[in-house]
């Protein structure tokens, strides 16, 4: 065990520093969050900034286009983007943190070639189509149809809960190509065009009021065979390839965010009248946020162990579903917290990043946090990943 | 960075614990409740082995490890249940020659002290230094401890005793340290007993693990071990880091915490010191919550065997129980991070 960075990590770490701390004040305000054209054009005006810098896809490989850093590297790339301020990774998550991943893996040449390019420069905005109205947590009971016509898959069916569906230009799409099969062993991977004629993409508003995530309608949508990823009916297996990487490293920013923000939790007590006094007086209110330091910094610390892990084998860990499962509910527990703090203000709900007088973005976290346990596999089903996988308890079923 | 066990680090845990299961197998531990908490032949063989002389350096005799191997060491003890006042000799090595040595701060008034049936000296601290007080030299009334595997004992005023440290710098820090590592074993066995039990007994014609409710349980205290345990390896690295004996230190050899670089070798400044107590107070903080819900949870996996005194669940609560009231309630420690909250320089 060894926490220390080597010399080429540290002189890595600087020189991206120095770039950051020019490039980030050319950047100007964020855009609105319901002005979606804006958005695009920041999230994709800054992956164009990090190709044009040699940043883009960090731990892609080389051959790839990537800059083919371990993953320490991209650990610390990660913190220092989060920890200076940098632009979110946004609708480009998809792309650079789980279908990139996927097709260097899985895909052909030429599938390759035409897209692994162009998600680095910022011209692909993707999404994921795996979840379906009746098919969850069971994903893989999921029925949206592919019936082989040629050279064309022809697509019927409906997906839900994709998030920038209505942005996006490709989508990683799982689709059942054997009725008959079992039903891990008749689905498809397909990268799927999101202007194909059939296809209609409906926002869903959010708790929070936002359209972060879309239903998509699928009326035989002719999706050319060259598309499929992996064999014929290998899509579950595919699709789990998918899934390690977006439980692996792909909370990393999320978890360093955090912690500015409960900085400035920290700083927000100290001027909460409360009492007659602060906020900060109040033992209660102090402690606490004492404990979600704790539980922060040893969810930091999990994560360097997953990524040391994934050093030495070249896959993430299943420190993955402990680290979400734990996270989600701490997360809670702040956004709680804001809440005692601020009292009456807090119904008060701003836009957009900390509101000093309302500590506006604490209390519409209170309601993002509600989905931390549901996205990318709910709590109930990592504790059954860990029980079983993990632990060996017998299955359900 | 590799945060990851070294091999030796891991032939170093597999060898504690081949020991503890070859010596202190949970019949021998259960009987030295008997003795006072320690047997003076298994004790020397923990010696022998060079449990208490771990971070002592090898040309003063020691095994020259650093604190991260102790907190790895001390976790396989907590582990196996291994009783005894194993942090006070531990941190004892470097001053005294004694061989069974008690920790403890002196506070005014009596004091409770741990295993004084079998202590050779106690090592008290105060502001003014360690000091040693000679076993003989304590009176002391028996008390019925909350852990059958933790004897306690009233003593009316502590002797002042002769004084064997000027500073003390770290002792406290180093003592919640190893204590939470034990604690950390102690979520490991009570979730390893929970699961086991889960697997093998049977209701409703199936085994109890297959249910959700029991399930997820298990799950969580797996949970809470992994976060507990992560936070007690990054303490013991920031200690290595910070305070040695250590990792040797080299020109060049850089820290990275929270976004700050630090050189080793310096004097501990106020960074490192800030460091140091967020990272072992994180860690005591973790590592207490996951001994004690890892330890009513197995009780409650066990339904009413785990309300009796022959299964094994209450042991590790109660050892847990015992090992956290030391140097600091959990709200201190929550309190002493949360000073250092505002000035992470990560925000
Ligand atoms: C913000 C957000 C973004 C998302 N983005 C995407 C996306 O981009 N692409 C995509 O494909 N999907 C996306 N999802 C969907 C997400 O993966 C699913 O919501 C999730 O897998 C749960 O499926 P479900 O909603 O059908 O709930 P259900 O599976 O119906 O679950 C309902 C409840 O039952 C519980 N439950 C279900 N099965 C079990 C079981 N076996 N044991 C115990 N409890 C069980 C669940 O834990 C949950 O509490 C997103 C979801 C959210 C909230």
């Amino acid at each position: 065990m060894d926490i220390r960075f080597s010399a080429e990590e540290i002189a890595f770490r600087d020189e991206l520093r120095a770039w950051l701390g020019e490039v980030l004040p050319t950047l100007g305000d964020p855009p609105d969050r319901d002005d979606w054209t804006a958005r695009r054009e920041w999230d994709m005006g800054w992956q164009r900034k990090l190709y044009d810098a040699g940043y883009a896809g960090i731990n892609w490989p080389s051959e790839f286009g990537g800059r083919g850093s371990t993953p320490t590297e991209h650990l610390i790339f990660l913190e220092e983007t989060t920890r200076m301020g940098a632009p979110y990774v946004g609708m480009n998550f998809v792309a650079q943190l789980h279908a990139g991943p996927t097709l260097i893996l899985e895909a052909t040449p030429e599938q390759q070639v035409r897209h692994l390019p162009a998600m680095l420069k910022g011209e692909e905005v993707w999404c994921q189509g795996f979840s379906e109205p009746n098919a969850g947590s069971d994903l893989a009971s999921l029925s949206t149809r592919a019936i082989r016509d040629g050279d064309h898959y022809v697509v019927t069916g409906q997906k839900i809960w994709t998030s920038f569906g209505h942005v996006a230009d490709y989508c990683e799409l799982l689709v059942r190509t054997d009725q008959e099969a079992p039903k891990h062993r008749g689905i498809t991977w397909l990268i799927c065009p999101m202007d194909l004629p059939g296809i209609e993409v409906r926002p869903i508003t959010t708790v929070a009021g936002s359209s972060e995530f879309c239903e998509v309608f699928f009326d035989e949508v002719r999706i050319p065979v060259e598309n499929r990823v992996g064999d014929e009916n290998d899509g579950w297996r595919v699709a789990m390839v998918t899934f390690s990487f977006e439980r692996g490293t792909a909370f990393i920013s999320e978890l360093l965010g955090t912690m500015n923000q409960l900085a400035e939790m920290a700083e927000l007590a100290r001027s909460v009248p409360r009492n007659g006094s602060t906020a900060w007086d109040d033992d209660e209110i102090r402690r606490e946020i004492g404990r979600l330091q704790a539980e922060y910094d040893a969810l930091w610390a999990l994560t360097k162990r997953v990524v040391s892990q994934a050093q030495r084998t070249g896959m993430p860990g299943p420190g993955g579903s402990v680290f979400k499962l734990y996270y989600a509910e701490v997360k809670k527990r702040m956004a709680d917290l804001a809440h005692r703090m601020l009292e009456r203000r807090s119904l008060v709900l701003a836009e957009g990043s900390g509101d000093e007088q309302t500590g506006g973005d604490m209390v519409a976290s209170r309601l993002y946090v509600l989905s931390l346990s549901i996205a990318a596999g709910t709590s109930e089903i990592q504790r059954n990943i860990i029980g079983e996988r993990i632990l060996g308890l017998p299955k359900e079923r | 960075m590799d945060f990851e066990l070294s091999d030796d680090q891991v032939a170093l845990c597999d060898g504690i614990w081949d020991l503890c299961q070859g010596r202190f197998d949970i019949d021998t531990v259960r009987g030295l409740a008997e003795c006072g908490g320690v047997d003076r032949q298994l004790w020397g063989e923990l010696a022998d082995t060079g449990v208490f002389s771990l971070v002592v350096p090898e040309e003063d005799g020691g095994v020259g490890l650093g604190w991260a191997e102790a907190g790895l060491v001390f976790e396989q003890l907590g582990r196996a249940l291994v009783p005894g006042p194993l942090v006070g000799t531990l941190l004892a090595a470097e001053v005294v020659d004694d061989s069974v040595v008690g920790l403890i701060e002196r506070t005014d008034g009596p004091a409770l002290v741990e295993y004084p049936d079998v202590l050779d000296a106690l090592l008290v601290l105060d502001g003014d230094g360690v000091w040693r007080v000679d076993a003989a030299e304590l009176s002391v009334e028996m008390a019925q401890s909350v852990d059958p595997l933790t004897p306690v004992g009233r003593v009316a005023k502590l002797p002042q005793g002769e004084q064997v440290s000027e500073g003390t710098y770290g002792w406290a820090n180093r003592a919640v340290f190893l204590s939470s590592a034990l604690q950390v074993g102690l979520a490991m066995g009570a979730r390893e007993l929970a699961v086991a039990y889960a697997q093998e007994r049977q209701q409703f014609g199936k085994p109890i693990g297959q249910f959700q409710a029991v399930k997820h349980k298990c799950a969580d205290m797996y949970s809470r071990e992994e976060v507990a345990r992560a936070s007690l390896y990054y303490a013991g690295c920031v200690m290595d880091a910070t305070m040695g004996p250590g990792l040797p230190a080299e020109p060049g050899d850089y820290l990275y915490f929270h976004g700050c670089t630090i050189e080793r070798g310096d004097a501990l400044g106020d960074h490192e010191h800030r460091e140091l107590v967020r990272a072992v107070s994180g860690a005591r903080i973790l590592a207490a919550e996951a001994a004690d819900h890892n330890g009513k949870d197995c009780v409650q996996v066990h339904g009413g065997m785990g309300f009796t005194w022959e299964i094994n669940a209450h042991l590790y609560l109660k050892r847990a129980w015992a090992l956290t009231p030391c140097f600091g309630s959990l709200d201190r420690h929550a309190e002493r991070i949360a000073e250092m909250v505002g000035a992470n320089p990560l925000g």
